[in-house]
């Protein structure tokens, strides 16, 4: 579904990515684990347009998309949750839904998709009236995904989602990704917490300092001496 | 049908308002001379050039401190129509009466001011709002100058003499239709799916470009209308005055709006409204201070902005959070009834079983 072909990227002079390479099945959840600065985040960018590799290619759907920008990405059916969750502080939960549905003209079908973020985010239909920037750091995380659904993406990018959390929250939000992605919607999911993301996928990249160091299966990787001793903490 | 229900109710309830307001003030400050009446004439001005910039800075979040060059550009604009092709526009409707002759002229002005300063809005707006950051500042700055500069060197324009001579077609009626316009335009616009795309291109741009909203192409429609009703606003404070003066368009102004939509509330239609009139009233009220007057006038606003940091309405619309209110209330009523109802299910299924 979503494949990387030796992608490079810069800021300015700064070489962030060096021939990354991987790819995303359809209808699994891939994982990018890796150390603060490795490059996880730009790898997220980079597909989604928000920075241009000055070299390879970005294939979604056998389509090339680097190049193309952010806005037709996210028109093409790729949704990202970034880092930090974003969301939009001043407006409501329920307005914040409806800017993650900016796309859909049909009001009717609007309304239905907020029922489903509702349905799987009960939490949210609590606090529909309320100022996004004062909902708590999970609830927030949860208004980020929920937003990212209503644009019905087929592949869903999240950046950090249990970036900040407390244990109780970060099980939630993991529970709802498993639930998207079995709702059909395949996942890339990039985590510092490597022993969850690990659990929680079936293929997984590491990243350090903008290369690919390792790929496999998750269970290999989890069980990897190397992996352990860096990211497992064992 | 609604939304032709709704148009029809504004335009409606637009010109109850327009009468009832004209009523009124034929019998209090028209009568009571001149001075009220301008005060009233310019605090309309005002009002649409708060309101228009607060769509690009309050809604949009883009910072423009230019705003004073495209009301001086749609000033200088009709003013020229009026003068240099007001003979001619008069004597191909000469079958009109003299009234419909001045609405002609003026809407023709209005026109030419409106599509002047919507393309030196794309002009300015198209390269400084395809960046981030605080280049629209910088350019639209220099944009204010730069405009005051060059119709301060034409001469067909008065130069440094001013533009004397303009006839005097505009009138309470002509500042407070714009008013109910460009409210009713931002009303919407807020309320439209462009609207929400502004908004949240002023919360999060990177979050609004991966929902799918087109960032350049909402800030420089933004930047545009707002433009285009700040040129408006011009041509009919000069042909209110009669006389322009680039004095009158120096960044200061654009400071003053600024001000203007900051002690309102950034963001609130109605707190740019309640800015434009405070501050034109405002350092008249405090004409009784004589030569203290600017320095009390500036202490108000200082102290508006300790206190209230937010502005007067804060950032929010007070009919949002009405509403929000209202909805929550509407929520929790679902709740409670969704909760009654199961519960009063549940002995049912016990008998069953």
């Amino acid at each position: 579904m979503l494949t990387l072909k030796n992608i490079s990227t810069r800021y300015g002079a700064i070489k962030a990515l060096t021939d990354v390479s991987l790819e995303v099945e359809k209808g699994a959840v891939a994982t990018l684990i890796g150390a603060n600065g490795a490059g996880k985040s730009t790898t997220l960018r980079s597909i989604m347009g928000l920075c241009q590799p000055y070299e390879g290619e970005v294939l979604f759907e056998g389509k090339k998309i680097n190049g193309i920008p952010t806005h037709r990405i996210a028109a093409m059916g790729i949704a990202l949750v970034p880092e930090g969750r974003a969301v939009f502080a001043n407006l409501t939960v329920l307005e914040n839904l409806e800017l993650g549905g900016y796309l859909q003209r049909d009001h009717g079908k609007l309304k239905r998709d907020i029922e489903h973020v509702y349905e799987v985010f009960p939490r949210l239909k609590e606090r529909l009236a309320q100022m996004a920037g004062t909902l708590s750091g999970g609830e927030q995380q949860m208004l980020a995904i929920g937003r990212a659904l209503m644009a019905h993406p087929r592949l869903l990018l999240l950046d950090e989602p249990s970036l900040g959390l407390a244990p109780l929250m970060v099980h939630a939000i993991f529970e709802a990704i498993d639930r998207i992605n079995k709702e059909g919607t395949t996942v890339l999911l990039v985590e510092q917490n490597a022993n969850l993301a690990l659990k929680r996928s079936q293929k997984a990249y590491v990243l350090e300092t903008g290369r690919i160091i390792m790929q496999g299966s998750s269970a290999e990787l989890a069980n990897d001496p190397r992996v352990k001793e860096a990211y497992l903490g064992d | 049908m609604k939304r032709l229900l709704w148009i029809a109710g504004t335009i409606g309830a637009l010109l109850l308002l327009q009468w009832g307001a004209t009523a009124l003030l034929l019998d209090g400050p028209i009568r009571q001379g001149p001075y009220y009446y301008q005060i009233i004439i310019l605090a309309g001005i005002n009002i649409v050039l708060a309101v228009s910039l607060n769509l690009t800075n309050g809604i949009a979040g883009q910072f423009s401190i230019g705003h004073a060059g495209f009301f001086a550009v749609g000033a200088y604009m009709a003013a020229s129509v009026s003068y240099y092709g007001g003979p001619a526009i008069r004597g191909a409707v000469s079958f009109l009466p003299l009234v419909g002759q001045d609405t002609v002229v003026l809407i023709l002005a209005l026109a030419a001011a409106a599509l002047a300063t919507a393309l030196a809005g794309l002009l300015v707006g198209i390269p400084s709002l395809r960046l981030r950051g605080d280049y629209l500042a910088i350019v639209t700055l220099g944009f204010g100058e730069i405009i005051r500069v060059l119709i301060l060197n034409i001469d067909a324009v008065g130069g440094a003499r001013g533009f004397s001579g303009i006839p005097k077609l505009s009138n309470f009626f002509w500042v407070y239709l714009l008013v109910a316009a460009v409210i009713a335009t931002v009303w919407n616009l807020v309320r439209s799916s462009y609207g929400r795309a502004f908004q949240a291109i002023r919360e999060n741009e990177i979050a609004a470009q991966a929902m799918g909203v087109d960032v350049t192409r909402h800030k420089v429609l933004a930047f545009v209308i707002s433009s285009m009703f700040a040129g408006m606003a011009g041509c009919l404070f000069g042909h209110y005055t009669m006389y322009l003066h680039t004095n009158s368009f120096t960044f200061v102004k654009s400071f003053e709006i600024i001000i203007m939509i900051a002690i309102g509330g950034l963001g609130s239609i109605e707190g740019a409204v309640l800015g434009a009139v405070l501050l034109t009233v405002l350092p008249e009220a405090f004409r009784g201070f004589e030569g203290y007057r600017m320095i009390v006038y500036s202490l108000a606003v200082i102290l508006i902005m300790i206190y209230r940091p937010q502005g007067i309405l804060g950032q929010v619309s007070v009919i949002k959070r009405v509403r929000a209110h209202f909805i929550t209330k509407k929520a929790a009523r679902e709740a409670a009834t969704k909760a009654a109802s199961s519960a009063a299910k549940m002995p049912v299924k016990a008998e069953g079983a």
